[in-house]
């Protein structure tokens, strides 16, 4: 069977919305355009029951309860209102916030942001695997320690953290656990109760949901948490988040959690076994491949591979019908390799060469089978046009060169 | 980002991609860049001592497709030239060529690094004076 050019395969960075979704949201829009916060219309009451409906799909997701729901913008704005909002109301207890190395911007500046209000940050370092080291977390935290914040799953390399393990530490410490769960939640098994999650960022269009619609779980017993807002108005979403919701927006993120609570099970083991697939037809065909991150701790979807000696905008440029993602310097904006690879020791070199696979719910066998065909074609062309992998053939150790660098 | 069709046209059919034996007297050879920067050119010629001009040049670059792409033209641009005109080929020409953003600028520098290096080299072992720009070679 032929397929359908270009071939998605960037599911990390969003996903499409699933038509079951776009069937859901679609009667909100026109018919059902009420805002949810008029109470003395019928309206507003649609609006209302609608998105109270979406909060319990939501909850139910993570093993929460709908009134823990706090809906946003955006993962973004969930991990800004997560941080901020404990820095802020917990700030007479302390002044100290814990996060890691490959956390996604969205908590990086946040507490980077925070640093110039007089917060202190440590930032973990990851191993080789990806993950952090629970002895080191455990040293990290202080009397005047606020909020933990590990993502659950990260965005290049897929590797999961120790979250239960963090969620005991935390409430040992009586320290509140934020995850950035964004990669996460709806792939594989979330659950706030057993990970011991304190809040929990998630959004809507990494589950096959709408853009610009997030969440935010926060805790309401054992402990209680109490966040400042950081976006003041109207006192919508428990006086957490004001501004009128998106109720399309939320319909479809609702539908798109139930879909993925039902379809999980047999969704997870398909997409692994593709990714697996996709793996191995590349370690098959190839030599000096290498896998970035824990094979064993990582999304079911993932997979980040270092071609060695091919840098990665040129072997984007070669399979421009699929549509993947690079660690390379010259794809991001900053023109700076990878930091996530860095921080697990991946030498410049290699992250100049690194691929990123997010697979997803419409990926079929036959995109895998051609996606891995067009790889090993590129790499190899690229390959024999490339002076470093000619020299590492003839024995030269690239590392021990005396490169003159710019 | 979208690329110029000329890069594309170089990427897709690089020219005188191969390498020549670099012991001989007569070949010249740059290699400039560096690996952790994700940019790696190996530009090869060789050139008739007597009439100074480049016969052959042959690359292999590791980078993205303006770096292909500026290589590429190098070689092009270089084969029939002498050593003098080679030396007089510009950044700014392979920039205005290849039409390259001002972010894929640093290839077409690399490119006349390349062609500078590998004159150099030739020069080198036939005992001719080398301006520092000439040197820029990151073999030994």
């Amino acid at each position: 069977m032929a397929v359908k050019l270009p071939i998605y395969m960037d599911n990390h960075a969003t996903t499409p919305v699933d038509p079951r979704v776009v069937d859901a949201m679609l009667p909100y829009f026109h018919e059902k355009f009420g805002n949810s916060a008029s109470r003395n219309h019928a309206f507003g009451w649609a609006a209302e029951e609608a998105v109270e409906n979406a909060r319990a799909q939501i909850a139910r997701l993570i093993n929460a309860t709908p009134k823990e729901i706090i809906f946003t913008s955006g993962a973004t704005e969930s991990n800004n209102l997560a941080i901020k909002g404990a820095a802020e109301m917990y700030r007479e207890k302390g002044n100290h916030i814990i996060t890691q190395v490959t956390e996604h911007k969205a908590v990086l500046d946040t507490c980077k942001r925070l640093e110039k209000y007089g917060y202190e940050v440590t930032y973990l370092p990851v191993t080789k695997d990806g993950r952090i080291d629970l002895d080191d977390l455990r040293r990290a935290i202080t009397p005047k320690t606020i909020v933990i914040s590990i993502m659950y799953a990260n965005n290049e390399i897929g590797v999961i953290q120790p979250v239960e393990e963090i969620g005991k530490i935390a409430k040992e410490k009586g320290v509140f656990f934020h995850s950035d769960a964004v990669q996460a939640v709806g792939k594989i098994p979330v659950d706030v109760q057993k990970d011991g999650i304190d809040l929990l960022a998630l959004t809507a269009h990494k589950l096959y949901g709408p853009k610009g619609c997030g969440a935010l779980y926060v805790r309401r017993r054992n402990p209680r948490v109490q966040l400042a807002s950081i976006i003041d108005g109207g006192g919508h979403e428990r006086g957490m988040r004001s501004g009128t919701l998106n109720v399309p927006g939320i319909v479809g993120f609702g539908k798109a959690a139930e879909l993925c609570q039902t379809e999980m099970p047999t969704e997870s083991k398909r997409l692994s076994a593709l990714r697996d697939r996709l793996k191995d037809g590349i370690f098959a065909n190839l030599d000096e491949v290498y896998i970035n991150g824990s094979m064993i701790h990582r999304l079911p979807h993932n997979l980040n591979v270092s071609f060695a000696f091919v840098e990665g905008e040129s072997l984007l440029m070669g399979i421009n019908d699929v549509a993947v993602s690079s660690g390379s310097a010259c794809t991001s904006a900053t023109l700076e390799p990878s930091y996530v690879l860095k921080a697990l020791g991946v030498g410049e070199d290699l992250a100049h060469t690194s691929i990123r696979f997010g697979l997803g719910r419409f990926n079929t066998q036959e995109e895998v089978d051609y996606v891995t065909g067009r790889v090993v074609e590129v790499v190899s062309r690229l390959r024999e046009l490339s002076p470093l992998y000619e020299m590492a053939k003839e024995g030269m150790d690239l590392s021990k060169m005396n490169w003159k660098t710019a | 980002m979208a690329y110029s069709d000329k890069v594309v046209e170089h990427y897709n059919h690089p020219r005188n991609v191969g390498s020549l034996p670099k012991e001989d007297p007569n070949v010249g050879t740059g290699l400039v860049g560096a690996p952790e920067c994700g940019d790696v050119m190996k530009l090869q010629m060789r050139i008739n001592p007597d009439t100074q001009v480049i016969e052959e040049a042959k690359f292999k670059t590791f980078g993205c497709g303006s770096a292909i792409a500026s290589s590429s033209l190098a070689t092009e641009w270089v084969k029939g030239k002498t050593v003098e005109e080679a030396l007089s080929i510009k950044n700014t020409d392979i920039v205005r060529e290849l039409s390259l953003p001002p972010v894929k600028i640093h290839c077409s520098v690399l490119a006349e690094d390349a062609i500078k290096a590998a004159i150099g080299d030739w020069k080198k072992k036939h005992g001719s004076e080398v301006s520092e720009a000439e040197t820029a070679r990151a073999h030994d």
